[in-house]
């Protein structure tokens, strides 16, 4: 027990240094990591240019696959020797070590102020190069740079392009009971880089990217009513698209980005689910039903909607066609509750907010068959969000009282909990890929 | 597993040198925290809930509206149907609405924290129009009231256990805006 204590502790200490700026506010940590994590040497980068290296790039690729929980980083203290370059890994010295593969590379300045990160990636099972490449970097984009590295090396041993170089946004909460701060977020997948996006004494809720990565719908009640609003990252600019009578909730962009799908109420008061065309602003009814249906989410083909209904009694998932006159189907048997639908990237897989002996968890459900697992282990889990290479969802759980965010592998067998330095965070959302 | 969590939760305080909220319930994963059922699961939890009674200091002291009569009416869990002792109340603030037709009101409805949020956004939006259709049913006008959902957002008490859940689940009369 203490010697696993100890190894927590360390891997703590080991993020939150690569987590480099100031206020940077969020720490990920690894509750259940793989039992066959890959062990891998990342080899700090030589340095050709003038006066101390600008950036630690290894260490942040190092950070990358050890929080994804599905690589073992060798500790750099326990490096015997530091090649440079795939010709210089001698792989009966690395065998000892026992790691499967060295990363190896060299950062330059090059003659127009920018940088160069060109790096090789080594099997150490039979001395092959398996990638090679160069990457150029502005100054202020190392970090970056060094993200797509870490995607790089995920992709290469495992086959699943790495999502480290994405964003989340997310929604924090300080504050007491009746004098609430609510602000709306957006951060590298690290947690660093975090920017105030939007910032209102009433809720903020249920933020979604639109598929280029560029806009953000939320809710907010700023108005004093529910309202939906889209919002440009890179100019701040914000526009309310659904400010009607009654809810104005829920919203998810198609995946060419044209439409939101959106929950209305509308002046009687009954949930249903619609389709907005952001450029005309035509709305479109696609379900009528006396029950609540709400939480739409995209198929990847956009042509279809999942969503919640309690049109049986209880909630469970539907897909409905998005077309005039479709009839809804139910999707979700198994559990007396599924709500939050998400459809992973490849459409194979749902997440849902399920009701599993008495906690709300989070659970995948196979599409084409129903099939219901249990991804997560807390009392009160919700808002499941996948990344864009759908390894991972990204959700909130209530520990202690108040909302954090966690992610678990979508086969369930890495956990990991990020930690806030104050206030709670919630209903996170993962980017798509930012090309 | 439970001391565990706990250390993990203060490692990411102690790392980043500052300390958050104090924490009054059981971290994630000892499975003992009392969710049941839940404010949205259906008819499974319906035995498990309790009276929903008026709570002190929630419904005390509106701000305008019929002079001695509480502004809010509570709900059983997974329920937006009107008991029948809230009549009273509800018939009260009618007449008053229907009396000074320059009155406005909002009816703001909430749920507390178990499901998923825009789900109980939805439930509440149900129980503010409930109370609405039975505001209007006495007399007061459309015109008069405007109805919100806060779903979760707005808890009126803190905390994970019935206590709490009874408080939240609720719809309030809101005078003068």
């Amino acid at each position: 027990m203490f010697r696993r204590i100890l190894a927590v502790i360390a891997i703590a200490a080991v993020l939150a240094l690569p987590a480099a700026p100031a206020g940077a506010q969020l720490t990920v940590q690894i509750l259940k990591g793989m039992a066959e994590s890959v062990p891998i040497a990342i080899v700090p980068l030589a340095w050709d240019g003038p006066g101390a290296m600008p950036y630690d790039v290894a260490a942040t690729v190092h950070a990358d696959l050890e929080r994804s929980g599905r690589f073992r980083p060798l500790p750099r203290a326990q490096l015997l020797e530091q090649p440079h370059a795939a010709g210089e890994v001698d792989t009966a010295d690395w065998r000892m070590l026992k790691v499967d593969y060295v990363l190896v590379g060299r950062l330059s300045a090059l003659a127009d102020g920018r940088f160069e990160i060109r790096y090789e990636l080594v099997s150490v099972a039979n001395g092959e190069r398996l990638h090679g490449t160069a990457v150029p970097a502005d100054p202020r984009a190392l970090k970056r740079a060094s993200h797509r590295v870490s995607d790089a090396v995920y992709e290469k041993i495992l086959g699943v392009r790495g999502a480290f170089a994405t964003r989340i946004a997310y929604v924090a909460v300080d504050g007491p009971v009746n004098k609430r701060n609510y602000r709306l977020i957006v951060s590298d997948a690290d947690g660093a880089n975090e920017r105030v996006v939007f910032g209102s004494p009433d809720p903020i809720m249920s933020p979604a990217w639109s598929p280029d990565g560029r806009s953000i719908a939320y809710v907010s009640f700023h108005s004093g009513l529910s309202a939906v609003y889209v919002q440009t990252l890179a100019t701040g600019s914000q526009v309310q698209v659904s400010a009607k009578s009654g809810i104005n909730g829920a919203p998810a962009f198609s995946p060419d980005g044209s439409r939101l799908a959106l929950a209305l109420s509308r002046r009687d008061g009954n949930v249903d689910v619609y389709v907005l065309t952001l450029a005309t602003q035509e709305l479109q009814r696609i379900t009528e039903d006396p029950a609540i249906d709400t939480e739409p989410n995209w198929s990847p083909d956009g042509r279809s909607l999942y969503f919640t209904s309690d049109r049986a009694g209880a909630p469970q998932v539907y897909s409905v066609a998005v077309e005039p006159g479709a009839r809804a189907q139910r999707v979700t048997f198994e559990g007396g509750y599924n709500a939050r639908p998400r459809i992973s990237p490849d459409g194979r897989q749902i997440a849902v907010v399920t009701l599993d002996r008495g906690a709300y968890r989070i659970g995948s459900v196979d599409a084409r068959s129903g099939g219901l697992q249990v991804l997560s282990g807390g009392a009160l889990n919700e808002s499941p969000s996948f990344a864009p290479n759908g390894a991972d969802i990204l959700y909130t759980s209530r520990v202690g009282g108040r909302d954090t965010l966690a992610i678990v592998s979508s086969d369930g067998r890495v956990q990991r909990q990020i930690a806030a330095s104050a206030g709670e965070l919630r209903e996170a959302a993962w980017s798509p890929f930012l090309d | 597993m439970r001391s565990l969590s706990i250390l993990l939760i203060l490692v990411g305080a102690l790392v980043l040198g500052a300390c958050g909220k104090k924490a009054t319930t059981v971290p994630e994963g000892t499975g003992s925290t009392a969710v049941e059922g839940g404010e949205t699961a259906g008819a499974q939890g319906e035995g498990q809930v309790g009276e929903g009674r008026d709570l002190p200091g929630a419904s005390g002291s509106p701000t305008g509206g019929p002079a001695g009569v509480a502004n809010v009416i509570y709900f059983d869990f997974d329920r937006s149907d009107i008991r029948p002792e809230y009549a009273s109340l509800i018939n009260s603030h009618a007449k008053y609405l229907a009396g000074s037709s320059a009155v406005r009101i909002r009816v703001e409805g909430h749920t507390d924290e178990r499901g998923s949020r825009e789900y109980n956004i939805a439930l509440a939006e149900r129980r503010a129009q409930a109370v609405r259709r039975a505001l209007m049913l006495q007399g007061a006008g459309d015109a008069q009231l405007t109805t919100v959902s806060y779903g979760e957002e707005r808890p009126a008490a803190v905390g994970s256990d019935e206590s709490a859940y009874g408080q939240n689940r609720r719809v309030e009369l809101i005078y003068g805006r």
